[in-house]
């Protein structure tokens, strides 16, 4: 807007002026453009570069390698992952631990926050209460959490085995590969859906009103209102939601490590990596090729994810 | 724990790496060491003052920690220098040691040693050890490299056997058996009294691996043992079957649930009379013994199973200390070692950890408890000495076959072939890494 002053009264009074129009042509930096940019675009760049792309590439590179981070590094082709895939007896365990972890907190965790989310957005009793016992484990480290969880699943003196009356005959929650990855799992929902509500609150307080209003006053019962009104408003908050459950199932570590470091029935990608790179062994070329592996598992959730994005970007 | 496998934060990764090779590798990645390094670039990093020695302990369990702390002030107050302790997990020891580690730390004896010194990772001490006085020559040979130089100063040990309460064999009449047919007896009379016979608890990994060791030892002899940890015989063997079979066999005397129970809760069974006895180590059912309790445990060797062996070989980790290479005050810390190297030195830390034994033989045993006087006895007449699965081979071998094969084994005892031919498998490739 132009606002017309005193100053210039003989022009015939306009409530829109056209703002000039730019110069055609290349644009023209000064050096302080210059200098802006390189600082806030190159310097994040750099540090990309640095901290993600050149640990991410070396991990690659050194994949095909064995190397033990002390000697010289021998090429070694595809041998790590020809070992990894037919004997390595942790692996395919912890692929499947992986993936049990993403389902567990995507098909169960997720839409169980999102109910919690739901009852107490329509303000039950006591919802403050519930609310922030709920979000409570949230503020926990999953080690703690798995700390907890020893106490609780103890097989000789944990709290669960007390309660239900079987000293005599103990239930091994945490020492039995068919039962134990179950239990961890029941402990990471529990910190995961707290997680998830208090994201769904924040964006059910962001819903209009006037939606659900119009929504009830075109005849839609509460159930379709929410599926086809509410949850398509929510949409920024599902990705949210989509994309840290994804990225919490597949850094999934430290719980596991707490109880029993990752083993006998608790394997996990980031755990293997983490033994074989990390511990005494230092098996970095092996380990390297599990990183790898996590990697591609990442970059399909990745690359679905933004494939996705862009789609709907096109259609808005 | 001493032995516990396992990762933590304890390594600095941030000094260039060496070689070419390597080097022309990582050019392209800016982060120097690359992926590998930054979570270690993220830990505190401990540097030393500049005029005393600095020391990476592993001790954190308060009764080791505080014995160490002891012996460490007896040389301060003696030679008025600093020592400036540095608590750190020693899981990370390739990179500590590649990184500005301490210039003395503490670590085991045997191949676990050995092979960091093959690594160049350790300095030679044969200068400091024509000095010593005290050790015996099967000490001395676990305390030297491949390459016949000495790298590593013995501070105390502790043996492996199988631990029991004087008062339950007593009251209910039991051996102490010799053999492993009197062994198997026994443990079916206890079930039979409504005893579990065996604690056990894996879940941290290493410590079913003793039960191993002296199987294996007893069934096949130490050299046998030896040969297998340093990966010259095959694990397919008759021999190594034949050791998960008597294992197998004693199984169902063992606590149920051993992958779900720390090692201190089976000791505690033991103390509680829940369970009639133990194979671990003097430490272990030590520390969880009360003091009132501590006169009432008691051990015997682990029972004979092939006559040509007998009981001749006994499992004794050593602890002790290094030289880091890289060590950045080398006269001070060799005069620290010096001083470790004592009978004094290892009698001071003994006085706040009796769960030990001193390895000099100058030290008196004048303050020992009857069960430190008996695991003296036990060691000197041995023919053979072990020092423990996960410190007789190499520590990738260990950490990521050994324990999971273990834990496997107790999970499922039926599948032997499954179980050896997944260990022999992993084996070869580890092996020829090098």
């Amino acid at each position: 807007m132009n606002r017309t002053t005193g100053t210039r009264p003989a022009t015939p009074p306009k409530t829109v002026t056209p703002r000039p129009a730019r110069r055609r042509g290349p644009r023209r930096h000064t050096h302080r453009d210059l200098a802006v940019l390189c600082v806030l675009l190159g310097l994040p760049i750099l540090l990309d570069l640095a901290l993600v792309w050149g640990p991410t590439l070396a991990s690659v590179a050194l994949s095909f390698t064995t190397w033990d981070g002390v000697g010289d590094i021998h090429w070694a082709g595809l041998n790590n992952y020809a070992d990894l895939f037919a004997d390595y007896p942790q692996f395919w365990p912890a692929v499947r631990n992986n993936l049990l972890w993403l389902a567990a907190l995507g098909l169960l965790a997720t839409p169980f926050g999102l109910l919690l989310a739901v009852l107490i957005d329509r303000g039950v009793r006591f919802s403050r209460l519930y609310q922030s016992t709920l979000y409570m484990p949230v503020v926990l480290s999953l080690a703690v959490v798995g700390f907890i969880a020893q106490l609780i699943l103890s097989r000789d003196q944990g709290a669960l085995n007390a309660l239900l009356g079987r000293q005599d005959h103990p239930v091994d929650w945490l020492g039995d590969p068919d039962l134990n990855i179950w239990m961890i799992l029941l402990a990471a929902c529990w910190r995961h859906t707290g997680y998830v509500m208090i994201l769904y609150l924040a964006g059910l307080k962001s819903v209009d009103p006037e939606l659900k209003e119009a929504a009830a006053i075109d005849g839609a019962n509460e159930r379709q209102a929410f599926f086809r009104v509410v949850l398509p408003a929510l949409r920024p908050v599902n990705v949210i939601v989509g994309v840290i459950t994804v990225i919490e199932a597949l850094r999934a570590f430290d719980i596991v490590y707490a109880v029993n470091k990752g083993r006998n029935g608790l394997e996990l990608l980031s755990v293997l990596v983490t033994d074989n790179i990390i511990g005494e062994a230092s098996r970095i070329g092996f380990g390297s090729a599990i990183a790898v592996v996590l990697l591609l598992v990442s970059l399909g959730f990745i690359i679905t994810y933004l494939v996705q994005e862009l789609r709907g970007e096109q259609r808005r | 724990m001493v032995h516990s496998p396992g990762s933590g934060p304890g390594g600095c990764a941030h000094r260039a790496a060496r070689g070419v090779t390597r080097r022309s590798l990582l050019r392209g990645a800016a982060a120097g060491a690359g992926a590998v390094a930054v979570p270690a670039l993220l830990t505190a990093c401990g540097s030393g003052p500049g005029g005393g020695v600095t020391l990476g302990s592993n001790a954190s369990d308060a009764v080791p920690k505080r014995a160490y702390a002891d012996a460490f002030a007896a040389y301060e107050k003696k030679s008025k220098k600093d020592v400036k302790v540095n608590t750190v997990n020693h899981e990370n020891i390739n990179r500590y040691l590649q990184g500005t580690p301490d210039d003395v730390f503490t670590w085991f004896a045997g191949y676990r040693m050995q092979y960091f010194a093959r690594k160049g990772l350790l300095a030679d001490i044969s200068d400091l050890w024509r000095g010593f006085d005290g050790f015996s020559d099967a000490v001395k040979k676990q305390s030297t490299g491949e390459d016949g130089k000495q790298y590593f100063v013995p501070y105390y040990y502790y043996p492996w056997a199988v631990f029991h309460r004087k008062s339950v064999f007593r009251t209910r009449g039991y051996e102490i058996p010799k053999n492993f047919d009197q062994y198997r007896a026994l443990a079916r009379q206890m079930q039979k009294d409504g005893l579990t016979p065996f604690a056990l608890g894996d879940k941290e990994g290493w410590p079913a691996m003793g039960t191993f060791d002296y199987l294996d030892m007893r069934a096949n002899g130490y050299d046998f043992h030896i040969a297998l940890m340093r990966g010259e015989k095959s694990w397919t063997s008759p021999q190594v079957r034949q050791v998960f079979d008597l294992w197998r066999g004693l199984l169902p005397y063992h606590q149920k649930g051993a992958n779900g129970r720390t090692w201190q809760e089976a000791a505690q069974s033991l103390q509680q009379k829940k369970t009639g006895m133990a194979v671990l180590g003097l430490p272990h059912p030590g520390q969880q013994f009360t003091v009132q309790n501590r006169a009432d445990l008691d051990f015997f060797p682990f029972p004979e199973i092939d006559p040509a062996f007998g009981q001749e070989a006994v499992e004794a980790p050593v602890d002790g200390f290094l030289l880091a290479k890289k060590a950045r005050n080398r006269a001070g810390a060799e005069d620290l070692l010096r001083f470790l190297a004592t009978p004094q030195a290892e009698l001071i830390y003994l006085k706040s950890d009796p769960n030990n034994v001193a390895v000099n033989s100058g030290a008196g045993t004048g303050s020992y408890d009857a069960l430190q006087k008996k695991a003296v006895r036990l060691v000197s007449g041995a023919r053979q000495i072990s020092q423990f699965m996960d410190r007789d081979t190499r520590p990738d071998f260990a950490s990521t076959v050994l324990i999971q094969a273990i834990q496997q084994f107790i999970g499922d005892p039926d599948d032997i072939d499954g179980l050896v031919n997944g260990i022999e498998r992993q084996k070869k490739q580890i092996f020829a890494a090098d």
